[in-house]
């Protein structure tokens, strides 16, 4: 054990003298997270929404002001009756529809309180969520500067107005903030696969491997101790990833954490088996760099369903995409995320990443073997 | 006599390729045992072999007392090694690398402090000990490499190739540090593309096409080829073949 320990230590040392290695460890996930995240949920400049304003009262007018003049919206549509709202929906003329009781303007100066809705088109999620999230900030403002301002009658505390938030089409979110499991199953590939595939070529590249050989350790203590810091580096990288999902875009967190943490563990053992197999045929760091990112990156990037939905791919490469992890790991963190569901729902995905755990740990270790046959 | 080493029709195959062609050679205990011989001629495949890194495809091999192909892992405990590619991480420091190999080959954390003090005091590298080693001369780090090779006091140290690339001068300290560990009862196999050093050796073989084509002293072969010096009997034998 002591032996092993050793070993590691030299593995974590490795990682933190090297300036590169330490960009890619915890410099990109957070850039491709927020830029992914940003790219995805852009284009909110004069988004066209519908108002419902059958109160007309000064509160309902400056609010509708307020939000027309942050210049994100652009009244498209002044609706008279609920009825209306479908059909503006469904032209898709408009993104989002705010609609004001009829005594708005009464029960927040007299009560405090009042309720609006807003209704989100979330057959393009990704907006829809970004349009709320600003329309919410911007009422929350309207709020404050309404106390402040002489119209309200005396109050003693800042009016409140709740905001109901609904979601038209698509009252699931699927595929509502793709991009964080997206990234995150990016990432854990990258950092994972890519690193370790990398850092054992390096051994071989430099001569250093033969001596790790002719030691006492074992071929599968050299393996998993030049893995396991990768491993431990992997699991913050993907803590990183979920608290700024949550933190800067929102994400939720329904499930449970523990559930999200196992899963994530499994997917990473995954990557890791496959950047062995990788180490075992490539003998340079770019060789190994080449394979990782043609054939494990980009199989992530648009077969897994991250970037384009599975549903509209062909059925060949909806079938090509199922031998890879990333297809397997991104419906489980959604689920766990988003949905909250536990393992009674996600058990096949996660039985079919054991299964490829298994066999892809498997051939690697013969192939580490056979080499010195 | 018990043999440092001992081979016996020791044999490799890749294929069709005979790497290495059913060689038998011994060698006593605190002898410097010269492996010579061109680039492909099976010099390095015997190596692996000899340090449990290959299976023979046929014959046997014992290195200290114990059969390589049975039990490689026993032999891997008791041998040293050195390549002829850099053995020490340059991105760690003197004093790391020195407790990675000692950490590696199991040695107590007294043992590999009171060793890394003797050791740097040896090799006049105290300075030097927290820098990282890829600052320092390479015919320093050679001589840190074979030290650290023989941290774990193994009874036979495989050094292939250890000063390709270090000035003349380097190579004859180099040397000296060999000489040393010969005379503590150390058995050292070398290879070496230097000829001046086949002289330096106790006795040297000459591989030629996976074969051992000579194998005596340096003198005896010098004699045997009437040539003036190793590089002489090296060209003569490379012509015959």
């Amino acid at each position: 054990m002591n032996r092993f320990f050793a070993f590691v230590l030299k593995e974590f040392r490795h990682i933190y003298r090297d300036p590169r290695t330490m960009l890619i460890l915890f410099g990109m996930p957070v850039v491709q997270v927020l830029l992914f995240g940003f790219v995805l949920t852009n284009e909110v400049k004069d988004a066209n929404i519908a108002i419902l304003d059958p109160s007309k009262d000064v509160a309902s007018i400056r609010l509708t002001n307020k939000l027309v003049s942050s210049g994100y919206f652009r009244v498209a549509a002044n609706l008279q009756s609920p009825e209306q709202l479908e059909p503006a929906f469904r032209k898709g003329s408009i993104k989002l529809a705010l609609i004001f009781p009829s005594d708005f303007g009464h029960t927040l100066d007299h009560e405090g309180t009042a309720k609006i809705q807003l209704i989100g088109d979330a057959s393009d999620p990704n907006t829809a969520t970004t349009l709320i999230n600003y329309a919410n900030a911007i009422i929350l403002n309207f709020q404050q500067e309404y106390a402040q301002s002489s119209l309200g009658v005396q109050q003693a505390q800042t009016p409140l107005i709740l905001a109901e938030t609904r979601m038209r089409y698509n009252p699931e979110e699927k595929a509502v903030f793709n991009f964080v499991p997206g990234v995150m199953t990016l990432i854990l590939m990258l950092v994972s696969a890519m690193m370790t595939s990398i850092t054992l070529a390096r051994e071989k590249e430099l001569g250093t491997m033969e001596i790790l050989l002719v030691s006492p350790l074992k071929p599968l203590q050299i393996v998993l101790g030049k893995t396991a810091p990768y491993l431990a580096l992997s699991f913050l990288n993907a803590a990183l990833v979920v608290l700024i999902g949550m933190m800067v875009f929102g994400m939720p967190m329904r499930g449970s954490f523990l559930l999200l943490g196992f899963e994530c563990f499994l997917y990473m053992f995954v990557a890791l088996s496959l950047g062995i197999l990788i180490s075992t045929r490539a003998q340079t760091q770019m060789a190994a760099l080449f394979v990782s990112a043609l054939s494990l990156m980009m199989p992530t990037i648009v077969l897994s369903g991250f970037l384009f939905p599975r549903e509209s791919m062909p059925v060949f490469l909806q079938a090509v995409g199922t031998a890879f992890p990333a297809t397997w790991f991104i419906p489980i963190i959604k689920g766990v995320m988003i949905k909250g569901v536990g393992l009674s729902y996600l058990w096949k995905e996660t039985l079919v990443l054991v299964g490829m755990a298994v066999v892809f740990i498997g051939v690697s270790v013969r192939n580490f073997k056979s080499r010195l046959e | 006599m018990d043999y440092a080493i001992q081979t016996d029709h020791l044999t490799k195959t890749f294929g069709n390729f005979t790497a290495v062609n059913a060689i038998s050679f011994e060698v006593a205990p605190g002898e410097i045992f010269g492996f010579l011989g061109a680039n492909g001629a099976g010099k390095t495949t015997a190596l692996k072999m000899l340090t449990g890194l290959l299976k023979p495809s046929s014959g046997q091999a014992w290195v200290a007392g114990i059969d390589v192909t049975r039990k490689p892992e026993h032999v891997k405990r008791r041998i040293g090694y050195m390549s002829q590619k850099f053995s020490l991480y340059e991105d760690l420091t003197v004093r790391e690398n020195i407790r990675l190999y000692g950490g590696i080959y199991g040695l107590k954390r007294t043992d590999i402090k009171s060793k890394t003090t003797t050791l740097l005091e040896k090799l006049q590298l105290e300075p030097y000990a927290d820098q990282l080693v890829v600052g320092l001369p390479l015919g320093w780090r050679q001589k840190l490499a074979f030290s650290v090779a023989l941290l774990h006091e193994p009874r036979i140290v495989f050094l292939d190739e250890p000063t390709s690339g270090v000035d003349p001068l380097t190579r004859r300290q180099f040397w000296d540090l060999i000489y040393e560990a010969a005379h503590t009862g150390v058995t050292l196999m070398v290879t070496t593309h230097y000829m001046d050093e086949a002289e330096y050796c106790n006795r040297v073989s000459i591989m030629v096409d996976g074969k051992i084509e000579a194998l005596d002293t340096p003198r005896n072969m010098k004699k045997a080829f009437a040539a003036t010096d190793m590089d002489e009997v090296f060209r003569k034998l490379a012509r015959q073949a």
